[in-house]
């Protein structure tokens, strides 16, 4: 079953879309006809065993990858390269070395249009951008420091920030916080929500934390065992802005269980 | 041992290092060369000159190796700085574009594969004797290692960074501009070190091969009169050449890119 709702209005839209890799002689089935619909300002989460294929979704609803077969929209339009204006953040931070944290933050504000443009003139005015976004994930006064001289959850921080500065429609979060310590996760959790309810953009979430998925996302979905399709879809209707207090209440539980179920049932 | 005398130790360490060894050289040819020793062992100054009469000979012939060094010194530093400026083209293109890797890799490990000394007499039938041939094997032998540096610095970018920026929608250019370039600096100064000394190489066999200035020359035409402390007296002056020189690529290294020794600087 795969019968995720798919509105016209949609924003991401995957119509019956599979990849296969060839590696050597060797195709290997990565996902298998995902049909779903993400809505404007939705924030969904992708969960499922390891190597089910949810970067792979990432990836094609980037446009980073053409599928083998299936559409993959956005906006009202066939994807058929790289997507614009795509905020990425990843399980490691990918921040340049060689860039303050400030400048790191820049940078997409130097390549996505019409920043780029404008970018020598504003320059100010974009590094104030930089600090007050640096400010609201509590890193204030940082900006000058290289990420290699940030903690972990610092740098994951400063990711979070790089990714959102040019006020993308779609953000692309791939494991962000899969690398930190369960306080620093939770932490961001709680930054991330802020972020996304100030700005409401639509979120693609990809983790195998089953808390942080409900805690996050308006839906998540579950995906099966390579190759991945679609197994569940799971409205999530708790009130925000939820904190981790919520976590604990019976009806969180409630629903991080059932998903545990329905992903065990794939492990069997 | 306290820090203190244990760090005044680890700077003293090379210069200790080198004296001991000139002090044995020294010992061995002095001891050997006693006349009571003479049916046991002998060294005759022509096989092995003692280092006190080479440093003798360096500071009678003071003028000439000064004119010599700082011939060989230019021609290694020109030849050298071409092979920066055509090693950094060159590698960006092969570490930035799979076909220029494949079609002029193989092509390249050829051409490093053959000795640089055989190709000193087909440069002097192009362009004759003197510094253009030295300037040119310097040139040909130190490009190779900046070529493979800054090609592997580009081609190991972390995909996800190309996909942070793709997604941005980055053309190339700005990939590599934005990330391949910075990335490649640590590699292109880490091989600038081994390129310097390379060069060096390239530029003595050139003059030794066919010169008529420069510390090779030098050395050839003193071991052609069995002069054997004015060669060794050259030996001294390259090796010191090349260690300054290094000592100085090592220092642009360390200043270009803090960057990449941020273990230092964290404390």
């Amino acid at each position: 079953m795969t019968a995720a709702p798919a509105p016209d209005s949609a924003l991401v839209d995957l119509r019956h879309v599979s990849l296969t890799y060839r590696v050597g002689g060797e195709e290997t089935l990565a996902l298998a006809d995902a049909t779903l619909g993400i809505a404007k300002g939705e924030f969904i989460a992708v969960v499922g065993p390891s190597g089910c294929g949810k970067s792979t979704l990432m990836k094609l609803v980037t446009g980073l990858l053409p599928p083998s077969s299936g559409e993959v929209w956005v906006r009202g339009q066939k994807v058929t390269g790289p997507i614009k204006g795509v905020g990425m953040a990843f399980q490691n931070a990918t921040l340049m070395p060689w860039r303050t944290t400030r400048d790191n933050i820049l940078l997409p504000l130097e390549i996505v249009e019409p920043h780029k443009r404008q970018f020598r003139r504003k320059r100010t005015e974009y590094a104030e951008r930089a600090d007050r976004l640096l400010a609201s994930v509590g890193l204030g006064g940082f900006g000058d420091r290289y990420p290699w001289q940030l903690s972990g959850g610092m740098q994951q921080r400063s990711n979070l920030c790089r990714a959102l500065i040019h006020e993308p429609e779609i953000m692309m979060l791939d494991e962000p916080f899969g690398a930190l310590d369960a306080f620093t996760r939770e932490e961001l959790w709680g930054i991330m929500q802020k972020l996304w309810m100030e700005r409401r953009f639509t979120a693609v979430l990809v983790t195998h934390d089953l808390r942080e998925a409900v805690y996050l996302a308006d839906t998540v979905y579950v995906m099966s065992r390579r190759p991945g399709r679609m197994v569940m879809v799971k409205r999530i209707d708790i009130a925000r802005p939820r904190t981790l207090e919520t976590t604990f209440e019976p009806h969180f539980v409630d629903i991080v269980h059932e998903l545990r179920e329905r992903i065990h049932q794939e492990h069997a | 041992m306290t820090a203190g005398t244990e760090r005044v130790l680890r700077i003293a360490m090379p210069w200790l290092a080198t004296a001991g060894l000139l002090i044995i050289w020294e010992l061995v040819c002095v001891v050997c060369n006693i006349p009571a020793l003479s049916s046991v062992c002998s060294i005759p100054e022509i096989i092995l000159p003692r280092p006190t009469r080479i440093f003798e000979v360096i500071l009678l012939r003071w003028d000439i190796l000064l004119e010599f060094c700082l011939q060989t010194l230019w021609t290694t530093a020109l030849g050298f700085l071409i092979a920066i400026a055509g090693g950094l083209v060159l590698g960006l293109a092969i570490g930035a574009s799979p076909f220029v890797y494949s079609g002029l890799y193989p092509l390249l490990i050829a051409f490093n594969a053959i000795p640089k000394v055989a190709i000193v007499p087909i440069l002097m039938i192009w362009v004759g004797v003197g510094a253009t041939p030295a300037i040119i094997t310097a040139f040909v032998i130190s490009f190779f290692p900046i070529v493979v540096n800054v090609a592997t610095g580009l081609a190991t970018i972390e995909p996800e960074m190309r996909d942070v920026l793709r997604s941005l929608g980055a053309t190339r250019t700005e990939i590599l501009t934005k990330v391949g370039i910075p990335r490649a600096m640590p590699y292109l100064f880490a091989s600038l070190k081994v390129a310097i000394t390379l060069a060096f190489i390239g530029s003595v066999i050139s003059e030794t091969v066919g010169g008529n200035r420069g510390i090779g020359f030098l050395m050839l035409s003193a071991g052609a009169r069995n002069d054997a402390p004015t060669t060794f007296a050259g030996l001294f002056a390259i090796a010191v050449m090349g260690v300054l020189m290094y000592a100085l690529c090592a220092l642009v290294e360390k200043r270009m890119t803090r960057w990449a020794f941020r273990g230092e600087l964290v404390t």
